[in-house]
């Protein structure tokens, strides 16, 4: 960690003291502001920063699958063309090509699961759900999992307060392999 | 007269490696001329030719030049495989015909795609590019502004994370190159250093890593390390001289040279500066090595040294024994490739291929080995090393790493990302080749 910082600070030094380069730009960029950019910055951390206000619970939840998510990922998730949404529990060490990659089992973090679904879903009318609505399908993914119940409110705090099962189960390569 | 004899002594090909590997000096323009007749009879010259007829095409004027040319219609079959052709909704893939293609630069037409949502169709003139975050001044960029920046042009390979994951399998999947190794493809891409953008923007000190985002309506996103901006990723408008394929991101897509395809982002319209990574889908539930004690690796960043033999290789069968070149692609996301041995007999013996330059770093490496075939079966690999001291793991090497795979999964799926252990073509007294472990 320690080295990594040093070597990011080192590039950083570089290529801010680089000076040719910055006069031979024709600096054409247009300043803008972080509000004029609020419709395009869909950036969710994994600490909930950048998500918007509202709410719901997996009972609002239900109805907005059953309306706009079923087709593809099946009755209650069960999966279909798309992809089953839970389950899988205990199956990681069985291995790759065997072990069932599910919400519930495998992702970290259940802000991602509001990002994936607020910037790509449903896959033929993407962004076309209310923040409300958002929160609601991701409490009921997450009800679907046992991780939350029926009436717990996902809120931009309550989201990313979540733990998820798998929230340990990674080790980042990068820098570095060891 | 023994002049003459010692001469032609040697201009014989050496043997270099088991099962008729030829030193690889032998393609250096000096020419091939075998003194003694191989062991199953071949003749050193093919048979008599006829007597030639004047063709049709050489009795009338041609077609009028297209303003845009395409290849020749006799190369229809020189496609993609589409995983998709319906656009079911869900991920589709297309994947290059390595085996039909020689040289290292894939045309636009050929390279592979992967996309989650299809290819948008994006006017340029209405297309931006943000970048904002972790800056001093967030700015956008159009692209007739972007053209009046400085410009770079690289070759460099791309490359799926999940290339190659049939080799992931029990059972050798019964597969060709575009099946196994389909997902990738290289161009030269030409665009503006992403540094030099981000020293007109400035950058907080407290930016670590950056996010790259699609205009595609699955938005795909993905975290890089601030480093790799700083480095050599770039903004690149054209490939392979022209303006960016549709499918590869037109108008603009960032290019992390060496990474993982999918981070090499499509149709780019927002970059981020930020802390630390957002933990995005493509980062967390996919690109993820998983591993048999149930823990994963994330940020499997660079691709690893990795080659495969494009010629001969199934669905290529050989005419008869007699002189062929095996040919093959090598190349690394961790810089130039070094080295490429050639086995003919399944890896008991090796001889040193002959590397097609300019061997660049990032890019694809075209090998070349001479090879005598004695018409008896025979195994071919190959094995790469590049400049960093990273060696090609064989199978079992690889496997002991990761772990035996339990089942046989599809052609089409990926239980598996970042494969890129020795590829084995067996080739059988006919000629067929056949992928199989050894």
């Amino acid at each position: 960690m320690c080295m990594r910082r040093v070597i990011s600070a080192a590039l950083l030094a570089a290529a801010l003291n680089a000076g040719t380069a910055l006069a031979d730009s024709p600096r054409l960029g247009q300043p803008v502001t972080e509000a004029d950019l609020a419709k395009w910055d869909l950036s969710i951390g994994p600490d909930g920063v950048g998500l918007p206000p509202g709410s719901g619970t997996a009972a609002q939840g239900a109805a907005v699958f059953a309306q706009k998510c079923e087709a593809c990922h099946g009755r209650e998730g069960s999966g279909g063309i798309a992809a089953k949404l839970y389950g899988g529990i205990g199956t990681l060490t069985d291995g790759p090509g065997v072990a069932v990659r599910t919400v519930g089992n495998y992702w970290p973090y259940a802000t991602t699961v509001f990002d994936f679904i607020r910037r790509s879903m449903p896959w033929n009318q993407p962004k076309s759900l209310t923040a409300d609505e958002i929160y609601a399908t991701t409490a009921y993914i997450l009800k679907l999992n046992g991780i939350i119940g029926d009436n717990d409110v996902m809120t931009a705090d309550t989201v990313a307060k979540v733990k998820m099962p798998n929230r340990d189960g990674f080790i980042s390569a990068y820098p570095a392999k060891h | 007269m023994t002049d003459i004899k010692r001469r032609r002594r040697s201009r014989e090909p050496e043997i270099a490696a088991g099962n008729g590997l030829l030193d690889r000096r032998a393609l250096l323009g000096r020419g091939i001329v075998f003194a003694g007749a191989v062991g199953t009879g071949a003749s050193l010259t093919g048979a008599a030719a006829e007597p030639l007829a004047v063709d049709p095409w050489s009795l009338e004027p041609g077609i009028i030049i297209p303003a845009y040319g395409t290849p020749s219609r006799f190369e229809g079959k020189v496609v993609r495989t589409l995983t998709n052709p319906k656009g079911t909704p869900r991920t589709a893939q297309a994947r290059t015909p390595h085996h039909l293609l020689d040289g290292t630069i894939t045309p636009a037409g050929l390279h592979f795609v992967v996309s989650r949502s299809g290819i948008p169709d994006i006017d340029p003139a209405q297309h931006r590019l943000a970048i904002h975050g972790l800056v001093k001044q967030p700015m956008v960029f159009t692209l007739d502004a972007l053209a009046r920046y400085p410009k770079v042009s690289r070759i460099c390979f791309v490359e799926c994370g999940g290339n190659s994951a049939p080799l992931f399998s029990k059972d050798p999947a019964q597969a060709d190159v575009q099946a196994i190794h389909g997902m990738l493809s290289c161009s030269e891409w030409t665009g503006v250093r992403l540094s030099t953008l981000l020293e007109e923007t400035g950058i907080d000190p407290k930016a670590k890593w950056f996010l790259a985002e699609g205009a595609d309506s699955a938005t795909m996103n993905r975290s890089l390390p601030l480093a790799k901006a700083l480095d050599d990723a770039m903004i690149a408008l054209y490939q392979n001289g022209e303006r960016i394929a549709p499918s590869q991101g037109y108008p603009m897509r960032l290019l992390a040279p060496g990474y993982e395809g999918n981070m090499n982002v499509k149709w780019l319209r927002r970059i981020k500066l930020i802390e630390a990574p957002v933990m995005a889908m493509n980062e967390t539930r996919e690109y993820t090595i998983l591993r048999f004690d149930g823990k994963a690796w994330q940020f499997n960043l660079p691709m690893e040294v990795k080659s495969f033999i494009t010629s001969p290789s199934p669905g290529l069968t050989l005419q008869g024994p007699g002189y062929y070149e095996i040919s093959g692609l090598a190349y690394s996301g961790h810089g130039r490739i070094s080295q490429v041995m050639v086995s003919a007999d399944g890896g008991r013996s090796w001889a040193q291929a002959a590397l097609q330059g300019p061997v660049l770093s990032k890019a694809l490496t075209r090998f070349r080995m001479p090879w005598r075939w004695d018409g008896q079966p025979a195994v071919l690999q190959s094995r790469s090393w590049d400049e960093a001291g990273n060696v090609q793991p064989t199978r079992a090497e690889l496997l002991a790493q990761r772990g035996e795979p339990r089942t046989s999964p599809s052609v089409e799926a990926f239980p598996m990302t970042h494969m890129n252990p020795v590829t084995s073509w067996a080739i059988d007294s006919k000629g067929e080749a056949k992928h199989v472990y050894a």
